[in-house]
């Protein structure tokens, strides 16, 4: 029996854009941002890398706001 | 180990912890129904990067434990992990107890949000006092099981706590458990913004709050000795924590009356002096 079919295959984006989500959208401080990678390591979807956004799935879930140590990020209405 | 894109809600701490199993190396993982399946995806989608078989609740110990055994037979190196939430814990409890006496060689992962959070908020065996869920609208009247002392008590192999609030600490216990052998255990606190009702960006906060508080004790058990994990070490002094009530105050799940917060604050020193006690090594532990 070929099983093949019955295998899901991994990929980005299983459940849609989820960019679409969000209510609120992080914006980050350049200047004040010091690519520490603190909201790297607590991102839930790993989405932020050196202060640059995948806004494509970020949720807005805010996280990255609260862990900045530097409030180097602030949300803004979409 | 997952792709961004999945359907975790915001602020998840399940999706956070489930990135952190980079730490393990050759990950296979035995999942069962659980908020977990939903962020793994649905046929023919998956969001994770390693290989992941969906079980019965409550076979989750003993299908990793054949996945394990298998893998060996063909002379596959794998990390065989049982990916559970208190759920799938509370249904396969007889499986996993069973699977830590036999010294199974797997990775047991719970991520316990403290309640039956996928099929919306029914109270489980970890519902900590006076948490209102659907099935306890007026606040659990009964104590949470606690899951960890518990592992202690079967002198379980490798025995750790661990919280998404401390992300450093959950990735060395990871990357620990994937070099040893035998049966591992590993409970990781993950604070839920839906079902204990807090705003999505405070997971971390709440998450810190619990081990600042001693609602949740960090440790490692490893050769018959506890011990304290070092980000939560000086809140064991009662001088060093917060309040419960602080803790509590962060969710609007909790109903709890001036004489169940004294409750909580009493069982939290009861459990760190049993905790204590594992820190001698075993045979002078009479």
């Amino acid at each position: 029996m070929d099983l093949e079919p019955l295998i899901s295959k991994a990929k980005m984006a299983s459940a849609g854009k989820t960019g679409g989500w969000r209510n609120y959208r992080p914006v980050v401080d350049e200047e004040l941002c010091t690519t520490c990678g603190v909201c790297t390591e607590y991102c839930p979807e790993g989405v932020i890398v050196n202060g640059k956004i995948d806004y494509d799935f970020c949720k807005g879930c805010g996280i990255c706001k609260e862990v900045c140590k530097q409030e180097a990020i602030r949300m803004v209405l979409e | 180990m997952i792709y961004p894109g999945n359907a975790s809600c915001q602020g998840c701490p399940i999706s956070l912890a489930m990135r952190c199993l980079d730490e393990i190396e050759n990950p296979v993982v035995a999942m069962p129904a659980g908020c977990s399946t939903v962020i793994a995806g649905l046929h023919p989608h998956s969001a994770m990067k390693l290989a992941v078989v969906h079980v019965p609740f409550a076979s989750t110990p003993a299908v990793a434990c054949g996945l394990s055994e298998g893998y060996k037979k063909l002379g596959i190196k794998a990390n065989v992990i049982a990916w559970m939430g208190d759920g799938a814990l509370d249904i396969g409890f007889s499986a996993f107890s069973a699977s830590a006496m036999r010294n199974d060689d797997i990775i047991a992962i719970v991520v316990d949000n403290e309640a039956y959070m996928n099929t919306g908020n029914q109270a489980s065996l970890s519902t900590p006092l006076g948490a209102k869920t659907t099935t306890s609208p007026m606040g659990k009247r009964i104590a949470r099981r606690n899951v960890g002392l518990i592992t202690l008590a079967h002198h379980a192999n490798y025995v750790a706590t661990a919280t998404v609030g401390y992300i450093q600490d959950l990735r060395a216990k990871f990357r620990k458990a994937g070099k040893l052998e035998g049966f591992r255990f590993i409970h990781v606190h993950a604070p839920c913004p839906p079902g204990w009702k807090f705003p999505s960006e405070k997971t971390i906060e709440v998450a810190r709050k619990a081990v600042m508080s001693g609602a949740w004790v960090l440790y490692e058990y490893e050769k018959g000795i506890l011990e304290f994990s070092a980000v939560g070490k000086k809140f064991l002094e009662k001088k060093n924590r917060i309040p419960i009530a602080e803790y509590v105050r962060t969710q609007s799940r909790f109903a709890l009356s001036d004489e169940e917060i004294a409750r909580l604050e009493r069982e939290i020193d009861e459990e760190i002096e049993i905790l204590l006690r594992f820190k001698k090594p075993r045979d002078s532990n009479s």
